[in-house]
């Protein structure tokens, strides 16, 4: 007998054929433990992949402990000290100081938790029903259930999510809630059309037609078969996603329709201090570069996935 | 039939480019068709949203002060008093007409607004699209064609930070380093004071300026939209640059331009000809996309630079809850919207024999 090599057969020696269920699921665990290794390796391969998780995990450990790590943070309120109003980056407030005297390095951290909350808020909204839709629509391809959700999601399509969230948010009391309700309202369809171009493939797909010939159920054939198979494009794009709703969520507040102050929103800070430009330079900048940090991140994130779980879809 | 040009006739060549010429027809048709389709849905989410603010529309048209009897006339007058569906019909029948009511900031009818404010913005997408296309083209270009080298890398790095940068930010940081402390180019609005502006004649700043022979005016006009423009442009000439590159370093593998490059074809005739063509074909798509999105990121920026176009018009109408502007607004961006990405269709159509047959096949 060859001398077998490598974790995952060390299984099958002795009796082969009868695997006792307990080493069975030993051998489970240890190959997913594997494929997690291998997976980690082929990403840290990528320095510009891993330069997004650490960006996006400082990110979200900074937001985290916000209350812990800033220099000021009872600047994150309404506080004010004209005495130290208006004073650019220095060693004291790295990142100046605005109108009223409050620490912009603060602030941007503290900006940070709207902002991830904001991302998150919208995904877990959008994720689940525009996913479903697409599952149903990509299934009946062909039929009027298709037509009539495929057609809806065309209108929400046919113009910018910025525009109608703008409108929706405009309409209601504008605060962070309806904020993330109106881009929520503007972003399902995007799920909708990826899941029913993915799905409208797998489901000529011979384990989904044996699955049928079996007479599995419908709800067994779309969450069963057919999703777990349309997961590594999900998450993709709920990677990439993250950064453009921060940044839709940015704009909103930028036109004073989503963080209310005196909480800081980076794209209240930003709009508030273009006014500043160009003496106080540093009370919009830095939110700005904040903005651009947390959509950097993300993207990077989001493409590495993309090269990780080769989701060439999204 | 033949399929090969050699082996045909004249009379097969007549009808081969009138069934084309008929494809193209109906593609056409049916892609406006659908868009039509589109509009109406459109028109009945924008409805939707006019009608979820609690409240009553006729009240707050005339004030909180203002009679009963006036209010009532104003509700019968608007139809508010019959079932909604019934609201929409009336509606959709005066914005089919251009008819949008008054707006509460500016106590005009909204169709003039929009009149007024809408080229400021045109001439901001266009100028904004010529600078993504032209650009973002040329760079993806240059940097296919030294793929791997340092300047294909500096492209690389500088589209990434492009994408994923906003453009409120761009338009911040233009402001700053160009507009105050260069002082290269002015900041705000859109001609200088002291200048008359020239006869409206297609309400392009620019464009009235040279047709009216004022090449004073014409610079000055010009001058204040390169900042706001190139702001807007800067997202979607980063991806047009991304985007050509792959398509080009993608097709540069391909059989038929080695076949070309053995056959002795110069390398120019290469690139411009055999090569630019298919690999534009997703740039052009994306630029479409990206030429209607600077209409969305216009909110912000018409703003920061205090460009009188329809954007600054429609945020203003939306913080004041003017919901006759909101209305317009919205649906003229989406009927542009949608415009464009038949253009676009259709451009791509022509540069992609493909899709215009496969389009066709599916009847």
């Amino acid at each position: 007998m060859t001398e077998v090599t490598g974790s995952w057969a060390s299984g099958l020696q002795g009796e082969a054929g009868h695997v006792a269920l307990a080493d069975w699921q030993e051998l489970q665990r240890r190959s997913r433990r594997e494929n997690i290794g291998r997976a980690w390796y082929k990403f840290s391969r990528n320095p510009l992949s891993v330069a997004g998780l650490v960006i996006v995990l400082t990110i979200v450990l900074l937001a985290v402990l916000a209350p812990y790590v800033t220099p000021y943070p009872h600047h994150a309120g309404p506080f004010t000290d004209f005495a130290n109003a208006k004073l650019p980056p220095n060693p004291r407030y790295l990142f100046g100081t605005d109108t009223i005297g409050r620490d912009i390095l603060t602030r941007v951290i503290f900006g940070f938790q709207d902002a991830l909350l904001m991302g998150i808020v919208v995904l877990a909204l959008v994720v689940p029903p525009g996913v479903l839709l697409g599952l149903v629509a990509g299934y009946n391809q062909g039929t009027w259930i298709d037509t009539v959700i495929m057609r809806i999601t065309d209108i929400f399509l046919a113009v910018p999510p910025l525009i109608l969230a703008l409108a929706i948010a405009s309409v209601l009391k504008p605060n962070l809630m309806n904020s993330m309700m109106a881009v929520s309202l503007m972003w399902w369809p995007w799920y909708t059309r990826l899941v029913y171009g993915l799905t409208s493939q797998l489901r000529n797909e011979y384990f989904v037609k044996s699955a049928e010939t079996l007479g599995a159920s419908k709800a067994h054939i779309l969450f069963r078969e057919i999703l777990p198979n349309c997961v590594s494009p999900i998450f993709t794009k709920m990677s990439l996603d993250m950064g453009w709703v921060i940044l839709i969520g940015s704009a909103l507040s930028f036109v004073g329709l989503g963080v209310q102050p005196p909480k800081p929103g980076l794209g209240t800070m930003v709009a508030d201090g273009a006014r500043y430009l160009p003496d106080q330079w540093w009370i919009p900048v830095f939110p700005a570069l904040g903005i651009v940090v947390i959509v950097l991140g993300f993207n990077l994130l989001g493409d590495g996935l993309r090269d990780l779980l080769a989701a060439e879809e999204v | 039939m033949a399929w090969s040009p050699s082996e045909m006739t004249l009379g097969d060549q007549a009808t081969l480019f009138k069934e084309l010429a008929m494809r193209l027809v109906t593609f056409i048709l049916r892609r406006a068709l659908h868009s039509i389709f589109v509009l109406l849905g459109l028109s009945v989410v924008i409805f939707g949203i006019s009608r979820i603010l609690p409240g009553d529309p006729a009240r707050m048209a005339v004030g909180a002060r203002a009679p009963q009897w006036v209010v009532d006339n104003l509700r019968a007058q608007m139809h508010l008093d019959e079932p909604l569906f019934v609201q929409y019909g009336y509606w959709l029948a005066d914005a089919v007409q251009g008819k949008f009511g008054i707006s509460l900031v500016t106590r005009r009818e909204v169709a003039e607004d929009i009149k007024e404010f809408f080229p400021a913005t045109l001439e901001l997408a266009l100028f904004a699209g010529i600078l993504m296309g032209g650009f973002g083209i040329l760079l993806g270009t240059i940097s296919a064609q030294h793929k791997d080298r340092w300047i294909d890398n500096v492209v690389r790095v500088l589209s990434y930070l492009g994408v994923v940068t906003p453009a409120f930010v761009f338009a911040i940081i233009f402001m700053l380093v160009f507009g105050y402390w260069l002082k290269w180019l002015p900041t705000i609005g859109r001609l200088s004071e002291g200048l008359t502006r020239p006869p409206v004649i297609t309400g392009l700043m620019t464009v009235d300026a040279l047709l009216a022979g004022d090449l004073v005016v014409f610079w000055d006009a010009l001058k204040h939209l390169i900042l706001p423009a190139v702001a807007l442009a800067m997202g979607g000439l980063a991806q047009e640059a991304r985007i050509t590159r792959a398509t080009m370093s993608d097709n540069l593998t391909k059989d038929y331009i080695a076949a070309e490059r053995a056959l002795g074809i110069p390398e120019r005739v290469i690139m411009g000809k055999y090569l630019l063509k298919p690999s534009l074909i997703p740039t052009v798509s994306i630029l479409g996309l990206d030429f209607a999105g600077t209409l969305s990121s216009a909110f912000l920026v018409e703003l920061i630079f205090n460009w009188p176009g329809i954007s600054r018009y429609g945020i203003n109408a939306m913080l004041r809850k003017d919901l006759n502007a909101i209305a317009a607004v919205i649906l003229v961006l989406g009927v542009v919207f949608i415009v464009v990405n038949i253009i676009v269709d259709i451009v791509v159509a022509y540069l992609d024999p493909r899709i215009r047959l496969s389009a066709e096949r599916s009847e």
